[in-house]
């Protein structure tokens, strides 16, 4: 697992603006949004665009903005305005209109994940970019059962032979629908009033900004080795 | 700020100077009021349509349409020619503010790179848009199919809704066939190359 590479937990961003409710057109979207870069001057004998690209890169990459998705890479620069120069600040800031390249799976999409572990919460499941996905005890194929002893979850298959355990080991590759999603805005609030938190309880819950909810209740869906020729 | 000026000529000189000096900060004072525009961030943006496109050099990509970026492929060829771009400039690529980019771009790829898409191209993806006119499915359905390259009819009842209304069992044969025909098969596919879709139906539990 390389999860030491990567920054926990995702913080949300908030931008200038989002333009145009982003299209439900399958897991990646592109998304129209504007906002002004700045530019310090040692980078001033750089080409505009690269700068400009770069910037947006550093701002949005691997972050969750709030109501529209994990952001992944730059797409495309659809408009430059003029560069200003304010006083006081010898960077120029630039108004940019671009397209990015957005994570937001649309609802009842089917993906295919690994399984991450399992908790009496249900089964967490990973896309490897994205981790905070999680499938309901009650969106399993029934019957199913949680085996505390290796805290695993267990789907009891019946035949007419009996029932088979078809376990949901972690690492397994699952194939699941979205059937809900849930943006929670992180940013920092402003300081508590001193009776509500004591100072024992400096860190706040972490919470993700962006969680999907997995289903597995239909046929076809769950361990890809379930559906295949035994 | 002359509160004792001996005499009145100079006093029209410093005028002048004043004048000529102010001269010299246009840019600075046209742009105080684009300041607070730019600074009020959370307001939208209601300006007018894009102008001209100005095609940033990082992906080297297909035509821009929101639909096509919605499949995998599209995003496969923009993260590597990223990840090519980001190698030749080496520089900067270990900076803090790159992480985060590395790292999405990283685990992106090695996510696409498992599903069939990484061997698309927009020959092919037009080719199966063309062959899918005649199915009646929806832009939606159409993605899926495109991204995941079901090989049984319990993958395709999945991503078509209502399937056993809308297509009979040799539509659905049919559908089957185009799928695998046009898209290559992704690096799993090849291992599966056996699976028979009557077996995988007979372990359905019609609920």
């Amino acid at each position: 697992m390389d999860s030491e590479s990567r920054p926990q937990p995702r913080k949300t961003e908030r931008l200038c603006a989002v333009r145009e409710p982003p299209a439900q057109t399958g897991m990646f979207v592109l998304v129209e949004m504007v906002d002004t870069v700045r530019i310090p001057p040692w980078q001033f004998e750089r080409k505009l665009n690269d700068s400009i690209a770069e910037e947006l890169n550093k701002k949005l990459a691997n972050k969750v903005v709030y109501n529209v998705g994990l952001c992944i890479c730059l797409f495309d620069i659809t408009k430059l305005e003029d560069a200003y120069v304010f006083p006081g600040d010898g960077a120029s800031h630039t108004k940019v209109h671009f397209r990015y390249v957005v994570f937001h799976p649309f609802l009842d999409e089917i993906l295919i994940g690994k399984i991450k572990g399992c908790s009496p919460e249900g089964v967490h499941v990973s896309l490897g970019f994205f981790d905070d996905i999680l499938i309901p005890p009650e969106s399993l194929q029934q019957p199913a059962k949680f085996d505390e002893a290796e805290q695993v979850w267990v789907w009891e298959y019946e035949t007419e032979e009996g029932a088979h355990d078809l376990y949901m080991d972690t690492g397994e590759e699952i194939r699941f629908r979205v059937v809900d999603e849930s943006f929670v805005d992180t940013s920092p609030t402003g300081p508590s009033s001193a009776d509500a938190t004591t100072s024992s309880e400096e860190l706040p819950k972490k919470e993700a900004p962006y969680t999907l909810v997995g289903s597995i209740s239909e046929p076809g869906l769950g361990l890809l080795s379930w559906w295949t020729s035994n | 700020m002359q509160e004792h000026s001996p005499t009145r000529a100079p006093e029209k000189g410093e005028r002048a100077a004043r004048g000529s000096g102010s001269a010299k900060l246009p840019a600075c004072s046209a742009a105080i009021p684009a300041s607070t525009l730019a600074r009020g961030a959370g307001t939208l943006a209601r300006s007018a349509a894009a102008g001209t496109a100005v095609k940033c050099e990082v992906p080297g990509l297909l035509a821009a349409r929101g639909d096509e970026a919605g499949r995998h492929g599209s995003v496969f060829q923009l993260l590597t020619d990223l990840k090519e771009q980001r190698k030749e400039s080496g520089k900067n690529k270990h900076s803090s503010g790159q992480q985060n980019l590395n790292t999405i771009t990283y685990e992106t790829l090695k996510y696409i790179s498992k599903t069939p898409c990484r061997h698309q191209s927009p020959e092919i993806v037009r080719e199966f848009l063309t062959a899918m006119k005649s199915h009646k499915l929806t832009k939606a359905e159409k993605l899926q199919l495109l991204n995941h390259r079901p090989v049984t009819a319990v993958e395709i009842q999945l991503m078509v809704e209502e399937s056993e209304e809308r297509l009979t069992e040799e539509q659905i044969e049919a559908l089957l066939h185009t799928v695998t025909s046009i898209l290559p098969a992704g690096p799993e596919a090849e291992q599966k190359k056996n699976t028979n879709s009557d077996v995988a139906m007979d372990e359905e539990d019609p609920a």
